[in-house]
């Protein structure tokens, strides 16, 4: 009766991988205990490594024979002394790229396991070929999206927004699905539709470059989101496969807290997923906006010193355009500096400010900026009516007040950072240029603000220098 | 619909699995602050790459004595899912440490 211990061993540990997935990330939800939660994360998927290759047989009884153990042990122990470095040496701010690429590769993964695993289904088994298929078509989504996500986020894949894409994407995902149905209510045997797997590998691929192609800017988050939560659900299908629990529980688990981030982050936008992934922002973005008398008026270093320096409250909201910039440590400085001067800096964090959730958290805690000074946007709106200044760095789409009052705008109905609430804005940017959304903002107009223009980079640092010499 | 009850009847323990995972990662993960949303969508990240598990098996019971292109894909699963699980979690404890520095 050896054999049934090992298994009931290895179920076992697969039990206890599980229950540490869940210990883990409900830990990881909490400042204090997060980083525990991870660890205890990681050390169940430890266990469960060592327990398959130790314990795992196959059906016909077999466990890993020695050689393939060491090939095994050979090529983890490549992968993670790849993957260690990679996590290690890449900068800080490097991180939103980083994240997407791991989650390409996660993807990647299961897409594998599924295409080899394919030809082991038997035929007419419906169930065990309707999870190999969905497997992966949704890991090959998951990686080619998140490949295209990391080039974006590194500046190397622009956003490419043409009107027909919605039909192509249209046209892609319904082929993808009617070879998917296809290849699923087959009664032929799986080998003889192997031809099909690998168009609809190729079409999964496909489809996850053009699905994420043409979104940018806001939409960044949701999207690296909802291809994190893509990669659970893949992870999961490939459990079915094996009946494996871990997997299946791991891989669902993801797929759960990453919908909610998704759901979480569009509405901070207020728009609905579908919103999201079919269509851009508008194009007729002109809204109710009145031309003609704007006139835009500029502040001088010395004058955004001053009103600083003698300010009681200052709230400082940051965007993309400070992590383009690599302006956060700059960012930090200026608030100690105004700090030592008795006054009050704090940072109003819109949710979907920067390229993926919390992305301005990472971003000022790579700058050792206290988190307990960051405030989330309800909050920093409550305190807008007492605040002296409000300083917009890189930030655009967040602070745009047509999102309130003009019905007309692509963002009505938008959240945003009532920055008009405060005596005095002062909107660092590089120059009129609208925002992603190429949505005009009449903030700048507006009496109350005055502009700084200028890289963030290089304003921040004359700015700081103006204040040092009061 | 007969087939689709037949299904759920032969996967009936796995599908109540995903019925209760998905309330779970729901219950576990709401009310996230927003400080924690990139540690925390790093960390379910790291998770996911369980998917190893499948690599392990795949390559595990692979013939070696000859090469095929089945084991070089093998392989690459199994090197992506390692750099998924090592990678997150270590990237996940970076940022985390970051965090903590500040706390004191």
């Amino acid at each position: 009766m050896d054999f049934t211990i090992g298994d009931s061993l290895l179920e076992l540990s697969y039990l206890i991988a599980a229950l540490l997935f869940v210990f883990g990330l409900k830990l990881l939800s909490h400042p204090a205990t997060a980083r525990r939660g991870n660890l205890w994360a990681a050390s169940g998927m430890g266990l469960a490594m060592i327990t398959t290759l130790l314990l795992h047989k196959n059906s016909s009884g077999g466990g890993i024979p020695m050689m393939n153990m060491w090939v095994i042990i050979l090529f983890i122990g490549i992968g993670s002394a790849l993957g260690w470095i990679i996590a290690r040496k890449v900068k800080m701010t490097a991180m939103p790229q980083l994240v997407s690429l791991f989650n390409a590769s996660g993807g990647a993964a299961s897409m594998l396991v599924a295409l080899l695993e394919y030809p082991n289904a038997i035929a007419g088994d419906t169930g065990s070929i309707l999870v190999t298929v969905l497997g992966l078509v949704i890991g090959a989504i998951a990686f080619s999206g998140s490949v295209i996500a990391w080039g974006k986020l590194d500046g190397r894949v622009g956003d490419i927004m043409k009107p027909f894409m919605t039909y192509l994407n249209l046209f892609l995902l319904v082929l993808t699905i009617a070879l998917s149905v296809y290849i699923i209510i087959s009664p032929n045997p799986p080998t003889d539709l192997m031809w099909a797997i690998y168009i609809l590998t190729l079409l999964s691929l496909i489809y996850g470059v053009m699905f994420v192609m043409p979104i940018g800017g806001a939409d960044m988050p949701v999207v690296i989101s909802l291809l994190n939560a893509l990669t659970g659900i893949a992870a999961a299908m490939a459990g079915f496969i094996y009946g494996n629990q871990a997997m299946i529980l791991g891989g669902i688990l993801v797929g759960a807290a990453g919908m909610i981030l998704t759901m979480l982050m569009c509405k901070a936008m207020n728009r609905s997923l579908l919103n999201v992934i079919i269509g851009s922002f508008g194009g007729s973005a002109a809204g109710a906006a009145g031309d003609g008398d704007k006139t835009v008026k500029e502040i001088s270093l010395s004058d955004a010193a001053v009103l600083l320096s003698y300010s009681q409250k200052v709230y400082i909201v940051p965007g993309y355009g400070l992590a383009v910039a690599q302006a956060q440590h700059l960012c930090h400085e200026l608030d100690t500096l105004l700090a030592a001067k008795g006054v009050e800096v704090k940072y109003a964090i819109h949710p979907v400010a920067g390229r993926m959730p919390g992305h301005m958290n990472v971003l000022l805690a790579e700058a050792d900026v206290p988190y307990d000074k960051l405030v989330e946007m309800d909050e920093a709106n409550n305190e807008m009516p007492n605040t002296d200044v409000v300083i917009v760095i890189g930030a655009n789409d967040v602070v745009n007040p047509a999102a309130e009052d003009d019905p007309g705008s692509p963002i009505y109905g938008m959240p945003i950072i009532k920055v008009l609430d405060a005596k005095n804005v002062i909107v660092m940017k590089r120059s009129m240029a609208a925002g992603y959304a190429a949505i005009p903002n009449n903030l700048f107009y507006h009496p109350k603000n005055s502009m700084l223009f200028g890289d963030a980079k290089a304003s921040l640092q004359k700015l700081v220098t103006e204040v040092k010499s009061l | 619909m007969e087939q689709a009850l037949t299904l759920f009847f032969e996967y009936k323990e796995e599908i109540f699995i995903i019925a209760l995972s998905i309330f779970l990662g729901i219950e576990v993960i709401s009310h996230v602050p927003a400080v924690l949303h990139t540690p925390l969508m790093s960390g379910a990240n790291a998770i996911s790459g369980v998917i190893i598990i499948g690599g392990i098996i795949l390559v595990g019971h692979a013939d070696l004595t000859s090469f095929s292109v089945n084991l070089v894909l093998g392989i690459l699963a199994l090197i992506f899912g390692t750099l998924n699980v090592v990678g997150g979690f270590a990237i996940t404890d970076r940022m985390l440490e970051m965090f903590k520095k500040k706390k004191k």
